[in-house]
C-alpha cells in the first residue's frame, strides 16, 4: 500500500532521499513483490542522476527469473524512455534477452520496449519483426503488438510493390486463424488498413469479421461493424457479402452497433436495396438519440448523391423526419442535406424547395428559417414557376419574428429583382412591409422599393442595382470591422471608402496560436500541409489585381523546395504558367519565434533566362512566426513558346525582433537578405498530364499529318526502367494503360504517353526502348499532335534533355 | 499509432454514478472537474443499458468505453478510438474477475468500500501508467493478496481459523439479507 501512496504523491527526487534509500534496499529484498513494486515506484519518482545509480539493479531485474519483477522493470523502462532515452537505450541487450523469455507477459513488455528503443531505425524494426514472426510468441497481447509492428514495416517498406504479395502478408493471414479473438481481430483490422489493399487480400479478413458480426458478445459485434464501416468507405464492393448479417444488426439492443450497421448498409447498398433500407430506417429513427440521427442523415445524403435516380423516396424520407421532433443540430443537418441534394440533382429542385417551404411554416429555429429563406431567394427565381413560393415567403413576413421578417423581405425583393413579370405584385407586398413594427424590416423594404424602381413599371432591373443589392461581399469581415472602427475613431472629411479596406486576411497574432500542442511546433507549420490545389490557385491568383489580366491559368507545378530542411526560413516555389506570363508564387515560412519579417519580397535574377522579362511583383507585408505567407513575382514571355530558363533568387526583408513572451515586435527593423536555391523552368512545366483511356483510338484519330518520328541513343544507363522513368519525367506527360511499368529483365519496352501542351494542344507520344548487353539504350520517339510546331518542340525537348 | 495497447482510465462507480475507485492514465481530463464531468457523462450514457451478462461497449467523445455491471457496482474501462476493443474487453474482464476473487464473491458496494485498499491495489496491478501489466484475474488477485499488509499469506494458504472466520462472515451476511 505504501508503494501506492508514494506513487500518488510522486515528489521529486531531491526531497525524498530517505524514501529512495529505503526503496533501493527493498529492490534487493527477498520478497519478489516488494522488489517489483519498489522498482516501479523508484522509476516514477527518479531523475537522471539517481537513475544511473540504480541502473545496475534495473538491468539485473530485466533478466530476473521472476516474471513479475522483469515485467515491472520493463514497463518502467518504457515510461523512462520518454525522459531519459539514452540510459534506457543502453539496456537493449538485456531487453533482447528478455524477448526470448518463456513468460508470456515478459515477452510482451520486452517487445514493446525494444520497439520503442529502436523505433527510428527502420532496418532494426524490420529485423525484429522478421525474427519474431518465425519464432514463437507466447501471449496474445504480444501477438497484437507484433501485428501492429508488422503493418508498420509493410507500410514503410513498399510504396510500389507491384509484383506479387507484400512481405509479411502471409503472417497476417495466418494470424486470422489464431485462438485468441483479440489477435484475430487485430490481424483483420491491420489487413483492412493496409494502403492500396486489393479485394483478394481483403476477402479473408472480411470473412472473419463477418463471423464476428453474429457473435453473442456485443464487444465483438461492435468491433466488427466499426471496421467494416471503415472498409465500406473505400471498398464497398467487398463488404456486400455481409449485408444480410448487418441487416439483422439494425435491431440490435446496443444502439451504437445498430447505427454503425445502418450507416454501413447505406454505403454499400445498391439501388434495389435502397427502398427496403428506407422502410427499416423509418422504424429505427425514433429509437435513437440525436447524435446518431445526424450520422444517419449524413449517410443518407451520400447515398442519394450516389444514386440520383432514387431522390424521390430519399427526399420524402428526409422531409418526413424534418417534421418530427428534434434538436437544432439534427434539423440543421437535415436542411443542409436537402440543400445539397437540390444543388446537385436538378430534378429534385422543385420538390425539394416545396418541402423546405412547408418546413419553414412551423420551424422553431430562427437561424434555419433565415437560411432557408436566403436559399429560396437564390434558387426560387430560377425555377419554372416562381410565383408559388411567394405565398410561403409572404406568410413569413406576416407571422414570424423580426429576424425572419427581415429575411423574408430580402427574399421577396430578390424575386422581384430577378423576375420582372412579378415586379408589380412584389411592390404591393413590399409597400405593406413599410408599416412593420421593426426598424430593420422597414429599412429594408424602403431600400428595395427605391432601388428597384417603385413606380411599378415593368423594366429590366439595372445590372448595377442587382449587383449592389445582392452581390456578395468579397472583403473579409474582420478587416471591414477594423477599418470601420478606425474610421469612427478618426473622423475625417472624406466619406468612408469601401475599397480602402485591405483584402488580405491578417495572420493571427502569436498569443492566439497557443494550440493544445501535443506535437512540437519547433519547425513551424509544414508548408506542404495547407497548400491549395488546382482551382484554388486560380482563385488566389485572380484575386490579386495585378495578375488578373493574365488570362486563364494553364498549369501550376508542385512546390519546389528552395531551402534545406530545418533552416531559419523555409521557402518553396510554385510555378504558375499562363499563355504569355509566368508567375512564381513563393510560399515562405518563418521558423524563428523571436523574429517578425516585414515587407518580404524576392529578387529574381533572370540573367540565365533570356526570354523572360520581369513584369511585376507582389511583396508580402508581414511574416510572423509559424504562419506561412506568399509573395509573387511575374514574368512575361513570348506567347505559346516553351521558354526555359534558370532563376536564382534572394529573399529580401526587414526583420524585427519579437519578444516571445508578449508577442510584440519592436519598432525598427533591420534590412536583411537570405540566399535561396536556384530553380528552373523546364519544358515539362508546359505540359499537363492528361490520360486517355484508349490510346489506340486516340492515336488513329489524331492522324499522321503532324507526326514526327526520330531515333535517339540514350547512352549507357542503369536499367531500362530507369531510362523510361527519366524520359517520362523529362516530358511531363501521363503514361497510359499502365505502360510506365517495365517488367524486370526485359530487353525492350513500349511506352504510351499523352498530355496537353500549352495552347491546349493534345499530344500523344509512342516510345520504343531497347537495351542491349552493354547497357546502351536506344529509343524511338513518335509524336502525334494537332500542331506540327508542338511535335517539333517535343523532339527538341528530348534531344536537349 | 504503433504504440503499445494503452488504457486511458479505469473507473468503478456506484449505482448513482458517484466514484468508488478511479484511476486516470491520460491527460485528456486535466482537472478534477473535467474528470467528474466525464464520469457523469459516462454514467448517463450507460445507466439505461443492461451490461450484466456480457460486457457492453459504446463510444463517447472519441473514446471507446467497455463496461460491465454487477449488483450496484459499475465497472468501466476506457481507451482511445483506435484501440483494439477486444484488448480493452480483456482488461475489463480481468479487473472484474479479480475484484470478484478479492471480495470473495460478495461484489457489492459495501464490500468494495470496506476493502477499498484491495481494489486500489488491484487497479494498480492491472495497468501501470497506461500500459497493460496483466489481464489474468488469478495472477492479479495473487499479487494483490501478497501485497496487502493485512493478509500476510496468499489466499490459497489461509489457515483453518481464518477459513472458519470467513465462513461465519458469509453465513451472517446471507442471514441478514
Amino acid at each position: 500500500m505504501v508503494y501506492l501512496m508514494i506513487k500518488e504523491l510522486s515528489p521529486c527526487a531531491d526531497e525524498v532521499i530517505i524514501v529512495t534509500s529505503s526503496l533501493m534496499k527493498d529492490m534487493n529484498s527477498r520478497t519478489d513483490m516488494y522488489r517489483a513494486n519498489a522498482i516501479r515506484v523508484l522509476c516514477r519518482i527518479t531523475d537522471g542522476t539517481l537513475l544511473t545509480q540504480i541502473e545496475r539493479y534495473l538491468k539485473q531485474a530485466i533478466v530476473d527469473k521472476n516474471p513479475v519483477v522483469a515485467s515491472a522493470a520493463l514497463v518502467s523502462g518504457i515510461h523512462l524512455l520518454q525522459t531519459n532515452p539514452e540510459i534506457v537505450k543502453r539496456w537493449s541487450n538485456e531487453v533482447q534477452e528478455a524477448v526470448q523469455s518463456r513468460a508470456a507477459l515478459v515477452q510482451f513488455h520486452a517487445l514493446a520496449l525494444l520497439h520503442q528503443i529502436r523505433q527510428n531505425d527502420r532496418l532494426a524494426v524490420s529485423k525484429l519483426v522478421t525474427s519474431l514472426t518465425k519464432g514463437t510468441v507466447r501471449s496474445p497481447l504480444a501477438q497484437c503488438l507484433l501485428i501492429r509492428y508488422t503493418s508498420q514495416v509493410i507500410r514503410e517498406s513498399g510504396v510500389n510493390t507491384q509484383s506479387g504479395d507484400r512481405p509479411f502478408y502471409d503472417y497476417l493471414e495466418g494470424c486470422l486463424r489464431h485462438k485468441a479473438e483479440m489477435v484475430i481481430f487485430e490481424a483483420a483490422r491491420a489487413i483492412t488498413e493496409l494502403s492500396g489493399v486489393t479485394t483478394r487480400e481483403l476477402t479473408p479478413a472480411i470473412t472473419v469479421l463477418q463471423l464476428f458480426l453474429s457473435s453473442s458478445k456485443p464487444v465483438l459485434r461492435f468491433a466488427a461493424v466499426r471496421t467494416l464501416n471503415k472498409v465500406a468507405m473505400s471498398h464497398p464492393m467487398a463488404v456486400t457479402n455481409c449485408n444480410i448479417d448487418m441487416e439483422s444488426l439494425i435491431s440490435d439492443q446496443n444502439r451504437s452497433i445498430a447505427t454503425l450497421a445502418i450507416t454501413t448498409l447505406l454505403k454499400t447498398g445498391n439501388e434495389s436495396s435502397v427502398d427496403r433500407l428506407m422502410k427499416q430506417i423509418t422504424n429505427f429513427m425514433s429509437d435513437i438519440a440525436d447524435e446518431f440521427k445526424i450520422v444517419v442523415v449524413e449517410a443518407i445524403r451520400s447515398l442519394c448523391l450516389k444514386f440520383p435516380l432514387k431522390y424521390r423516396s430519399l427526399m420524402n424520407f428526409l422531409s418526413n423526419i424534418l417534421r418530427e421532433e428534434g434538436g437544432f443540430e439534427y434539423k440543421k443537418a437535415i436542411v443542409d442535406s436537402i440543400v445539397i441534394l437540390i444543388r446537385d440533382i436538378p430534378d429534385a429542385k422543385e420538390s425539394g424547395l416545396l418541402h423546405l417551404c412547408e418546413f419553414i411554416e412551423d420551424c422553431e429555429f430562427t437561424y434555419l428559417s433565415t437560411q432557408i429563406l436566403h436559399f429560396l431567394g437564390n434558387e426560387g427565381p430560377k425555377t419554372s414557376d416562381p410565383s408559388k413560393y411567394i405565398r410561403y415567403i409572404y406568410n413569413r413576413v406576416i407571422l414570424e419574428n423580426a429576424t425572419v421578417r427581415a429575411s423574408a423581405v430580402s427574399t421577396l425583393a430578390k424575386f422581384g429583382a430577378m423576375i420582372d413579370s412579378l415586379k408589380p405584385r412584389i411592390f404591393i407586398l413590399l409597400r405593406r412591409c413599410l408599416f412593420d413594427n421593426d426598424d430593420e424590416v422597414r429599412d429594408r423594404a424602403t431600400l428595395y422599393l427605391n432601388t428597384l424602381g417603385g413606380d411599378g413599371s415593368v423594366v429590366e432591373t439595372d445590372k448595377d442595382v442587382k449587383e449592389f443589392l445582392f452581390g456578395s461581399l468579397d472583403i473579409p469581415l474582420t478587416n471591414m470591422e477594423t477599418s470601420l472602427k478606425n474610421y469612427i475613431q478618426n473622423p475625417s472629411e472624406e466619406p468612408f471608402e469601401i475599397n480602402s479596406v485591405p483584402r488580405e486576411v491578417k495572420s493571427q497574432p502569436l498569443a492566439e496560436k497557443k494550440a493544445p500542442g501535443k506535437k512540437p511546433t519547433g519547425l513551424g507549420t509544414p508548408l506542404t500541409g495547407p497548400t491549395p490545389v488546382g482551382d484554388t490557385y486560380e482563385r488566389l491568383l485572380s484575386s490579386i489585381p495585378e495578375f488578373a489580366s493574365f488570362g486563364k491559368l494553364f498549369k501550376s507545378s508542385g512546390p519546389v523546395e528552395l531551402t534545406e530542411a530545418e533552416t531559419e526560413y523555409a521557402v518553396n516555389v510554385i510555378k504558375h504558367i499562363f499563355d504569355r506570363h509566368v508567375v512564381f508564387q513563393y510560399n515562405c515560412s518563418n521558423t524563428i519565434p523571436e523574429q517578425l519579417l516585414e515587407n518580404v519580397f524576392v529578387i529574381v535574377d533572370a540573367s540565365e533566362a533570356e526570354e523572360f522579362s520581369e513584369v511585376g511583383s507582389k511583396p508580402l507585408k508581414t511574416l510572423p512566426y509559424d504562419t506561412p505567407g506568399q509573395t509573387f513575382v511575374a514574368f512575361e514571355k513570348p506567347e505559346g513558346f516553351p521558354s526555359v530558363g534558370k532563376f536564382s533568387n534572394v529573399l529580401r526583408f526587414a526583420v524585427k525582433e519579437v519578444d516571445p513572451s508578449t508577442g510584440e515586435a519592436e519598432d525598427d527593423g533591420v534590412e536583411d537578405e537570405y540566399q535561396l536555391e536556384d530553380f528552373e523552368v523546364v519544358a515539362a512545366d508546359y505540359m499537363v498530364k492528361v490520360g486517355v483511356s484508349n490510346f489506340r483510338n486516340a492515336w488513329e484519330s489524331m492522324g499522321p499529318d503532324f507526326e514526327r518520328i526520330d531515333e535517339y541513343g540514350l547512352g549507357p544507363r542503369e536499367s531500362l526502367a530507369e531510362s523510361v522513368n527519366a524520359v517520362i519525367s523529362l516530358l511531363g506527360m501521363q503514361p497510359c494503360e499502365g505502360t510506365e511499368v517495365v517488367p524486370s529483365n526485359s530487353r525492350s519496352h513500349s511506352c504510351l504517353l499523352s498530355g496537353v501542351y500549352i495552347g491546349n494542344v493534345k499530344v500523344l507520344v509512342r516510345l520504343s526502348f531497347g537495351i542491349d548487353a552493354s547497357k546502351e539504350v536506344a529509343m524511338k520517339l513518335a509524336v502525334r499532335s494537332e500542331d506540327e510546331n508542338v511535335s517539333d518542340a517535343i523532339h527538341v525537348i528530348v534531344a536537349g534533355g | 499509432m504503433e504504440t503499445c495497447p494503452s488504457v486511458k482510465n479505469i473507473l468503478l462507480l456506484d449505482s448513482e454514478g458517484k466514484r468508488i475507485a478511479v484511476k486516470y492514465y491520460s491527460d485528456d481530463w486535466p482537472t478534477n472537474n473535467a474528470k467528474e464531468a466525464f464520469e457523469k457523462a459516462v454514467f448517463n450514457k450507460t445507466q439505461k443499458t443492461n451490461a450484466r451478462t456480457e460486457a457492453e461497449i459504446t463510444m463517447l467523445e472519441n473514446n471507446i468505453l467497455v463496461y460491465k455491471f454487477v449488483q450496484d457496482l459499475y465497472f468501466y474501462v476506457t481507451g482511445g478510438e483506435d484501440e483494439n476493443e477486444i484488448i480493452l474487453a480483456a482488461v475489463l474482464q480481468g479487473f472484474f474477475d479479480a475484484v470478484g476473487i478479492l471480495l470473495r464473491g460478495n461484489v457489492d458496494k459495501r464490500e468494495a468500500l470496506e476493502n477499498l485498499d484491495l481494489i486500489l491495489l488491484c487497479i494498480d496491478e492491472i495497468v501501470d501508467g497506461g500500459i497493460i501489466l496483466e489481464t489474468d484475474a488469478n495472477s492479479i488477485a495473487t499479487k494483490v493478496a501478497s501485497n496487502s499488509v493485512d493478509a500476510g499469506a496468499p489466499l490459497s494458504e489461509q489457515t483453518i481459523s481464518q477459513a472458519l472466520a470467513t465462513a461465519r462472515e458469509h453465513l451472517a451476511r446471507s442471514l441478514l439479507k
